[in-house]
């Protein structure tokens, strides 16, 4: 059931393509990040669902309908700033009062509703407060219930969190989470922190120069990554070049002197991508050297120059012992645990 | 001197090296405190105190201290007048250019680069000019049967005789507002400058039409700026002296042409000391008085 379609929408700001071939299928109720780094299109794909932006090409489609055709203060859509953009002269309450005001609710109900929003986001009693009375957390929940307040058919946040500290930004981000699962607001995310697009997304776009390198699950996109750019931006992730041997009877694939049965339906070079909390030491396996060792709490880290060059692993510390630094080691995982991509494909 | 005040309860102790250090500011401050007093506190006690000094067409200034001159200006209609006039063509001045200067501001600063710069500088290029030039342009475009303008609408028929111009208070309120506007459009331009970049959106996606944004959102914010600006246009306004000079000549006094006039041509500098110290008083209360307001209207918002 699609909600929010976008289809081929692209966006050119003179002879630079900012936004290309961008198609995504919302449906009701998900919660949607945008995820890469900077300058790769984020804002402005938020915006053209704004409608601040006219597309160059392609069409936007809420519930079906073309968006494109509706002037954005017709669109009912609640957006948060990353700067907040609240109205200094309003107090709190006339902030959050505003898109009702417009939208001629009566006074009464008016009030209940910011109220009620207002205690949502856990500010009951800053009622009367000017914006630059407010720290920035405060300010950034005025601008949700602002946004909210309105009951969007779609939430949009550009970069909401990234002007709070890190212990302000993981509250937020789980009341953010709690917020939007009990409405059920179909919500977009623009970030390029990609713990947030993990910890609250029900599916991450990872967008680099204007394009989509893959739509998936949080888990999908960690551990099936569709391109390198993907199993990079992601977390670290080791990656290894290896064939595939179709002289024996069942097809081998093979990085160095490592090898394993090849999964049907892959041929020629290709990449294998391996997490580093996923790779273990053992009997067999690809020929490594510890190079560093770092001890970090909870698990150690380890630098090894393989035959297929420098990996990296993750061992948790569960008290057994570790290879120390410049012993030779077996490096091994298990299928299920790496992904493959022919090689030569970004 | 409030910082001294502020600390000195704070530090209890050590009260000799706090002396010490008590006179330093004072020391620091004198060069400009002598300045300050030398060229602005005496002059200015010494034009009060000649407001008080008696004058005769054939005895001069003579050094007493009488009412005689304040008396004048109380009682004579002729000064309520002027004062009046003085007062209402500031008013004005100050009113065209909020209006006129304000939107000026606005479209200025939504121009793109490199107009936005040129426009600009179109507009704050006055301020280079000397005001007796920029005065003498409008008496040339307006100024009787010869004015270019005058001529030119005359020539087309479409008036029979020249717009009164010169001599008139509409001219000077004009050509004022002319030369006061880079003031109010630099003001408002600073005000804007604050305003957050995304708010027009913030209100356009909460379903709010152009209107309502300029008059909800956009006005109440530079609102502060106006004000700033007619502070200064209006004060600038109310003391200015060439332009009312050019264009409203003998015939259409303001306080300071008449303070000139008494000054330079009737010698009579009591009475004109009396005007000028007059002129400074009212514009000092009411300079202070509509900022004490604003600042009281403002401050939760601003500050
Ligand atoms: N009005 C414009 N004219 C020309 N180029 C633009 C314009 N707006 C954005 N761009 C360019 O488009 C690209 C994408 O911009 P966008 O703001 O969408 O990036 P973003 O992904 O949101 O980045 P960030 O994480 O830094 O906010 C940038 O390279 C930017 O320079
Ligand atoms: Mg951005």
């Amino acid at each position: 059931m699609s909600f929010l379609e976008l289809d081929r929408v692209g966006k050119r700001f003179g002879p630079t393509t900012v936004v290309d071939d961008f198609s995504l299928v919302v449906r009701k109720g998900e919660f949607i990040s945008f995820l890469g780094p900077s300058g790769c299109g984020k804002t402005t794909t938020l915006q053209m669902i704004a409608g601040f932006l006219d597309p160059s090409r392609g069409a936007i489609r809420l519930e079906g309908k073309d968006l494109t055709a509706v002037p954005p203060a017709k669109r009912g859509l609640g957006i948060v700033f990353q700067s907040y953009a609240l109205f200094p002269h309003l107090t709190a309450a006339e902030n959050v009062a505003f898109g009702l005001e417009m939208r001629r609710v009566p006074r009464a109900e008016r009030g209940e509703r910011v109220r009620a929003t207002l205690a949502m986001v856990g500010l009951e009693g800053f009622e009367e407060r000017y914006p630059r009375r407010m720290s920035g957390g405060q300010q950034q929940r005025v601008a949700l219930a602002r946004a909210l307040v309105i009951r969007p058919s779609v939430l949009l946040l550009d970069e909401p969190l990234s002007n709070l500290d890190a212990k302000l930004r993981e509250e937020m981000q789980i009341e953010l989470r709690q917020i939007q699962r009990n409405l059920g607001t179909t919500t977009i995310l623009v970030t390029h922190d990609q713990s947030e697009a993990m910890s609250l997304s029900d599916r991450i776009v990872v967008m680099s120069q204007g394009r989509i390198e893959q739509i998936g699950t949080p888990q999908e996109t960690y551990e099936r990554p569709a391109t390198t750019f993907v199993s990079q931006f992601l977390g670290k992730t080791n990656d290894f070049a290896a064939e595939i041997d179709r002289g024996t009877a069942p097809a081998r694939l093979i990085a160095g002197s490592w090898s394993a049965p090849a999964p049907p339906g892959v041929a020629g070079p290709v990449t294998i991508s391996v997490r580093p909390e996923r790779i273990g030491f053992g009997e067999a396996g690809l020929t490594a050297a510890v190079v560093t060792r770092i001890f970090q709490g909870n698990h150690w880290l380890f630098q090894c120059d393989s035959e297929c060059g420098p990996a990296i692993v993750i061992r948790q510390n569960d008290g057994t012992p570790q290879p120390a630094e410049g012993e030779a080691v077996r490096l091994t995982w298990r299928t299920e645990d790496m992904s493959l991509r022919a090689r030569g494909s970004v | 001197m409030s910082a001294m005040v502020d600390t000195a309860p704070a530090h209890p102790v050590a009260p000799a090296r706090d002396e010490g250090r008590a006179s330093a500011p004072w020391a620091l401050a004198a060069p400009a405190l002598m300045l300050f007093l030398g060229v602005l506190v005496i002059p200015l006690a010494m034009t009060v105190l000649l407001s008080f000094h008696d004058w005769g067409q054939y005895k001069g200034i003579e050094p007493v201290l009488i009412l005689k001159n304040w008396h004048e200006i109380a009682t004579d209609p002729y000064y309520l007048e002027m004062f009046g006039r003085t007062f209402r063509i500031a008013l004005l001045t100050t009113l065209i250019t909020a209006v006129l200067g304000a939107p000026e501001a606005y479209i200025l600063n939504r121009m793109a680069g490199p107009w936005k710069s040129f426009f600009l500088l179109v507009i704050l290029g006055p301020l280079l000019i000397s005001v007796v030039a920029r005065t003498l342009g409008w008496a040339l475009l307006f100024g009787g049967n010869n004015g270019l303008v005058n001529k030119l609408l005359m020539s087309l028929g479409l008036i029979d005789a020249p717009l009164p111009f010169m001599f008139t208070e509409t001219g000077v309120v004009v050509a004022l507002a002319h030369v006061m506007m880079p003031f109010m459009v630099l003001s408002v331009w600073a005000a804007l400058q604050r305003l957050d970049p995304q708010i027009e959106n913030a209100a356009t996606s909460l379903g709010a039409g152009s209107f309502t944004i300029m008059r909800r959102i956009i006005m109440p914010q530079i609102m502060p700026g106006v004000l700033a600006g007619a502070i200064i246009v209006f004060s600038l306004s109310a003391s200015a002296f060439a332009t009312p000079a050019i264009i409203g000549g003998r015939r259409l006094k303001v306080a300071a042409t008449l303070a000139y006039d008494e000054f330079l041509n009737t010698l009579n500098w009591p009475l004109g000391a009396a005007v000028a110290v007059l002129l400074l008083v009212a514009l000092v209360l009411i300079v202070v008085g509509s900022n004490a307001l604003i600042e009281r209207r403002y401050a939760e918002v601003f500050r």
